[in-house]
């Protein structure tokens, strides 16, 4: 009983403000501080007028749909690898891949930066924190393929082939379709991941920040604080409605394989 | 003799684990083949070398003249019948059978009609539009069968088939498995672990222990002339009882254990035996007890029912005999005036030297 009010306290104390993001997001006021002055959607108003922010958001975007789009293919290569019987260093390359779950972001990004700067000589720009950002999202992605693959019964494939497809062939007609909504899960559980990853962001973007980049910097405005919290309210609704359908498509593809739930993000 | 599939000296390893060991064998056109063992002895790995799931470590396999060695499954005249099935869930069950016809060139109404077909042979038509997921276990092997024949393979392949079904549904598709045989006219290759199973269904069957054949035989030789004592308790019930050769030749003199001197022709021998001390098996059916009344003339030794299980058509009983190591198994009828005995009885129990198979060890 105890037990189950500290739990609950934790939560409250974990959550609330997220739920104060918005409260003060339509507030009338530009400090945040109880009592509440009224009603308002200027900060929202606000955010369409602002390009600086609509090329943050640009970048934001590109970044979160090339890094999930290519973690996620990355990631059905390496599932369906990991699904072989064995193959030489299978136990080394799948624990090399699900490292950067354990590394910390700062030194990712430091490294990185460290070469891509000093090594390779090369500017920095999208292309960097993409990179980067495909790291940390692999074993998300992963964990998700593997969930769809091991679902799969291994004679489905060769079924395929034995009615007289090849290896692809068995491969896009069969397999693919039967893991569609773990692919879908995984691209955006990878697409959240990305779009407000913050430390990589920060030390590798180039001249042009990205949106939760661009953020932190208005932090240093006290005026602007409202419309950081309006921007905030989009991006939590954002997340949920993702996160909620990528747990969706994952739960659908264990009932679609007949399987029993084992687990998720959710 | 119209030979479609060799195998010669098949050998496969995974890393150091023999798992077949030399096979050779030979199966005709239009036959239908059980491969027969325990679980693990190698009749799946046998059977995905020959639909080119495993490439054998050693050895050559050819089907129909034409020698298999890297064609791959896709290019086998072969198709499978697997043992979940493997009926792809996001398809309805006439996508399900029509998926093997994707490459042919018909056209789509021919394909559509060849479907049906296919559905109507294993009956199942009317069912092209359902979801393959929401088939019963016996609806789904009808639609793998479906949709491996509907392909006119020369061989079907089928793994298992009918262990995830239950008792009833079992026996009624062994009848329809050998009545569909017949009609197609195509060689089947059935795998199971399951006796009454092979012996039902096949025109000849391989038993194979740890990788290797025991004995390949049609149904009637296996049962009544095993060559070895696995083979022989292996297949059905057996009693197995000490014995010494005392002379050879056409007629081959025995000293069996318990039931005496008798002398029987050599072809019930079918291992071969040396001189000296080989073991003597007698199937229970071929055993009756004599009750009060009968006579025989046949050979009679007395005994005394040990247990007592009772079938409803049959009853078997075990009978303990003087000299005899372990208590008789003896299987009987329960027809009108054969009251079922109780434990403790004495009896007289009647056998034939006719019915003994002589086996080596
Ligand atoms: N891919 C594999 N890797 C290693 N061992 C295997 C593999 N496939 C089968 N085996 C082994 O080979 C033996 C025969 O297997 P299998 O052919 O499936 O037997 P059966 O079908 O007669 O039950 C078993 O001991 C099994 O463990
Ligand atoms: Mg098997």
């Amino acid at each position: 009983m105890t037990l189950r009010f500290y739990a609950v306290a934790y939560l409250i104390f974990l959550y609330a403000p997220i739920a104060l993001l918005p409260i003060f997001a339509f507030n009338d006021g530009t400090i945040i501080a109880f009592p509440l002055q009224g009603f308002t959607t200027q900060w929202f108003g606000e955010l369409r007028t602002t390009p600086a922010l609509h090329e943050a958001v640009k970048n934001s975007l590109i970044i979160a749909v090339s890094s999930a789009v290519i973690a996620t293919l990355l990631g059905i290569c390496a599932a369906r690898a990991g699904q072989m019987e064995t193959f030489p260093g299978k136990g080394g390359v799948i624990g090399f891949i699900m490292l950067p779950l354990v590394l910390p972001e700062i030194i990712v990004a430091v490294s990185l930066l460290v070469v891509i700067v000093r090594v390779m000589g090369l500017p920095l720009g999208n292309w960097t924190i993409i990179l980067a950002h495909v790291l940390i999202c692999m074993p998300f992605c992963i964990a998700v393929l593997n969930g769809a693959f091991a679902g799969l019964d291994k004679s489905m494939e060769e079924a395929a082939m034995d009615l007289g497809q090849s290896r692809w062939g068995a491969f896009r007609l069969v397999t693919l379709p039967l893991i569609a909504p773990g692919i879908v899960s995984s691209l955006l559980i990878s697409f959240t991941i990305s779009l407000d990853e913050f430390i990589i962001a920060f030390f590798l973007s180039g001249n042009s920040p990205t949106m939760p980049v661009y953020i932190w910097g208005l932090l240093r405005f006290p005026e602007k604080l409202p419309v950081v919290m309006a921007l905030g309210t989009i991006l939590v609704a954002l997340s949920i409605v993702l996160l909620t359908i990528a747990e969706t498509m994952r739960r659908r593809g264990l009932r679609r394989a007949g399987l029993k739930d084992t687990g998720g993000f959710l | 003799m119209n030979e479609l599939i060799r195998l010669r000296g098949i050998h496969k390893f995974y890393g150091d684990f023999h798992a077949l060991k030399g096979i050779n064998l030979t199966i005709r056109k239009g036959e239908f083949f059980s491969l027969l063992g325990p679980s693990g002895c190698g009749k799946t790995t046998l059977l995905r070398t020959i639909a080119g799931f495993e490439d054998p470590t050693e050895g050559t396999l050819s089907i129909d003249g034409r020698d298999m060695r890297r064609v791959p499954a896709n290019e086998r005249p072969t198709n499978m019948v697997f043992q979940s099935y493997a009926i792809f869930p996001h398809l309805s069950v006439a996508e399900n059978v029509g998926f093997g016809l994707r490459k042919d060139p018909r056209s789509k109404d021919e394909k559509t009609r060849a479907v049906g077909r296919a559905l109507e042979m294993v009956g199942l038509a009317g069912y092209g539009t359902r979801r393959a997921t929401a088939l019963s276990g016996g609806q789904r092997q009808r639609v793998a069968l479906a949709r491996a024949l509907i392909l006119e393979p020369k061989v079907l392949l089928l793994d298992e088939p009918l262990s995830a079904l239950d008792k009833k549904m079992r026996e009624q598709m062994q009848v329809e498995l050998i009545r569909l045989q017949r009609h197609v006219g195509i060689t089947f290759i059935l795998v199971t672990h399951d006796q009454e199973e092979a012996l039902v269904m096949s025109d000849r069957i391989a038993v194979m222990f740890e990788g290797e054949i025991g004995q390949l035989a049609d149904p009637e030789t296996l049962y009544r002339r095993p060559v070895s004592k696995k083979v022989a308790s292996f297949i059905g019930m057996m009693n197995f009882l000490d014995g010494r050769v005392t002379a050879e030749g056409p007629s081959i003199a025995v000293e069996v254990a318990g039931l005496g001197r008798c002398e029987v022709p050599a072809e019930q021998a079918p291992g071969g035996i040396s001189a000296g001390a080989i073991t003597v098996g007698i199937r229970p059916e071929t055993l009756a007890i004599l009750y009060e009344g009968e006579t025989t003339d046949r050979r009679v030794v007395d005994g005394v029912v040990d247990e007592v299980v009772y079938y409803g058509d049959m009853t078997y009983y075990d009978v303990r005999v003087d000299g005899v190591e372990k208590p008789l198994t003896i299987s009987m009828k329960n027809l009108i005036g054969r009251p079922v005995l109780d434990v403790g009885a004495a009896t007289r129990v009647v056998w034939d030297a006719r019915s003994l198979v002589l086996l080596a060890g």
